[in-house]
């Protein structure tokens, strides 16, 4: 479903991600972790090309996002994104934030967006929050809206940035949930996260990054456990005992 | 605009001012500028040097208003493409916008109003192929002020542009909108309600200004007060009613937006 080929990405003089080669394949849940700076986020970004890579080759589906002549709107309608700060359209309510992209790029008629945005709303639990306006709500409910926003264009790829590293620890549990049942319906997700307990429930892999490269990966359990390299010891000693 | 309801997601009312403090808040100035107002309105009610002053300006009060709103309303439209072009990516086009914005910026109002309307017009209209004559001295100022307007606008739509989190448009784009579909539909319309008050003071900026057009020999109402006083001698009567009907046009006008303001904030809540 995505694979990432000598994928690099340089901020001027500063190297966030060196050939980085992955390969997602579909319904797979991927985990991210590493220190702060690792690259994970700028992986996350390149993906759906909101950050141009320097060098290298990344696929989606088939498609090369970043050759030249592909159509990039095309390939973000089937990726979507959620990202740490929510990112809720401010001046639109709950339902319009689900509602606008569906109408602007799938071109679906009203009825239609309105009826599947509710569907999505039902789906992340806050169905009564769509006249609301995100101000309104707490971090966790925005989240899922933004979950739910992502959704609604039926995308094949899933990009979780951080989701719950903005929230209160009472409502990193809801969002978490909602993500879970994602996995469970077998969506293709790539989740930038630190969240361990996620990892070990939903996550068929983690990949550990450091400095901008994949020191090594596997499943959770082996990883949290049985780490081949003392980076990646000395990370999962940090974030998981303290 | 932010309402203080919306910077406290858990509160459910708008904070009331704290009881006993009122006196402290209430607009004195407002009443020394109302006052004022009302003892020169009885000056021209009641005595002929005020009340032929008066006579003599007010036709002028259509020229201004005529003025200030055809040239603000080009501004916007200026102010916003060159907004837009000052943020752009492409190197030409932000250069372009750059160059009109600080060449704008760094000469002052009244030398431009001279320079557009003698210099740019007569250029632009004789490369246009028309005769420079048609052109009436209070288009030269709309022009004038309409030009200068819109660099100075240019400011404020890109800084409110860039008031909008990137987070907003990076998420507009990661659900396949378009670059201008998220300008549109995304960016602008929070960007414009961050920049209603400094569009309405511009607006208030540029009404004041327009007295500089006098030069033009339009009759507004400055140049009508000059004519006035060239001939009654009366300065005093003549520039004082001058100076009161501008402040009867401003704080009417600044009313009207902190009104508009109040309404936005209110249409927003949901």
């Amino acid at each position: 479903m995505i694979s990432l080929r000598g994928l690099t990405k340089r901020f001027g003089a500063l190297t966030a991600i060196e050939s980085i080669d992955l390969d997602i394949a579909p319904g797979e849940v991927v985990l991210l972790v590493g220190p702060s700076g690792s690259g994970k986020s700028t992986i996350l970004r390149c993906i759906n090309l909101l950050e141009v890579p320097t060098e290298g080759e990344v696929w989606v589906d088939g498609n090369q996002v970043n050759a030249k002549r592909a159509d990039i709107n095309a390939i973000r309608t089937e990726v979507g994104m959620v990202f740490q700060q929510f990112n809720l359209f401010q001046h639109l309510s709950v339902l319009e934030n689900v509602v606008i992209a569906q109408r602007l790029v799938r071109r679906r008629d009203r009825h239609e967006a309105e009826r599947i945005a509710r569907e999505q709303l039902e789906r992340v639990g806050i169905p009564e929050k769509a006249d609301a306006y995100p101000r309104h709500l707490s971090g966790g409910q925005q989240q899922r809206v933004a979950i739910a926003r992502s959704l609604a264009m039926h995308p094949k790829v899933m990009l979780f940035d951080e989701p719950t590293s903005a929230l209160d620890p009472e409502m990193i549990k809801e969002v978490l949930d909602v993500m879970l049942d994602l996995a469970r319906d077998g969506m293709t997700m790539v989740v930038v996260s630190h969240e361990m307990g996620f990892a070990r429930a939903a996550a068929k892999r983690v990949v550990f990054l450091d400095q901008g490269q994949i020191v090594e990966e596997g499943p959770p359990a082996q990883l949290f456990e049985e780490p081949r390299h003392q980076r990646t010891k000395l990370f999962f000693d940090k974030i998981l005992k303290h | 605009m932010v309402s203080i309801e919306g910077q406290d997601p858990h509160a459910s009312a708008p904070i009331v001012s704290v009881p006993g403090r009122g006196w402290r808040e209430f607009p004195y100035w407002l009443l020394a500028i109302v006052a004022a107002i009302a003892w020169m309105s009885y000056l021209i009610a009641t005595q002929d040097r005020y009340g032929d002053a008066y006579d003599a300006i007010i036709p002028g009060l259509r020229t201004t208003v005529e003025t200030t709103a055809y040239a603000f309303v080009i501004a916007l439209v200026l102010g916003l493409v060159a907004g837009l072009g000052r943020i752009s990516r492409n190197v030409i086009t932000r250069n372009i916008a750059l160059t009109y914005i600080e060449f704008i910026r760094g000469v002052p109002i009244l030398v431009l109003i001279f320079t557009i309307a003698f210099v740019v017009v007569p250029e632009l209209s004789s490369a246009f192929g028309f005769s420079n004559d048609t052109i009436t001295n209070q288009w030269r100022a709309v022009i004038a002020l309409a030009l200068i307007y819109g660099a100075y606008l240019a400011e404020v739509f890109r800084a409110g542009i860039e008031s909008v989190p990137t987070g907003q448009s990076e998420a507009g784009r990661s659900l396949g909108m378009s670059h201008a579909q998220t300008m549109r539909r995304i960016v602008l319309p929070q960007a414009i309600r961050n920049m209603t008050p400094a569009i309405g003071n511009d607006l208030i900026a540029m009404l004041k200004d327009s007295s500089l057009v006098s030069v033009l020999a339009v009759r507004d109402l400055t140049q009508r007060a000059r004519l006035d006083a060239g001939t009654s001698f009366d300065f005093r009567a003549t520039y004082l009613v001058l100076t009161l009907l501008y402040l009867v046009m401003t704080l009417v006008l600044s009313l009207l937006l902190s009104w508009y303001r109040r309404r936005l904030g209110l249409d927003d809540r949901g």
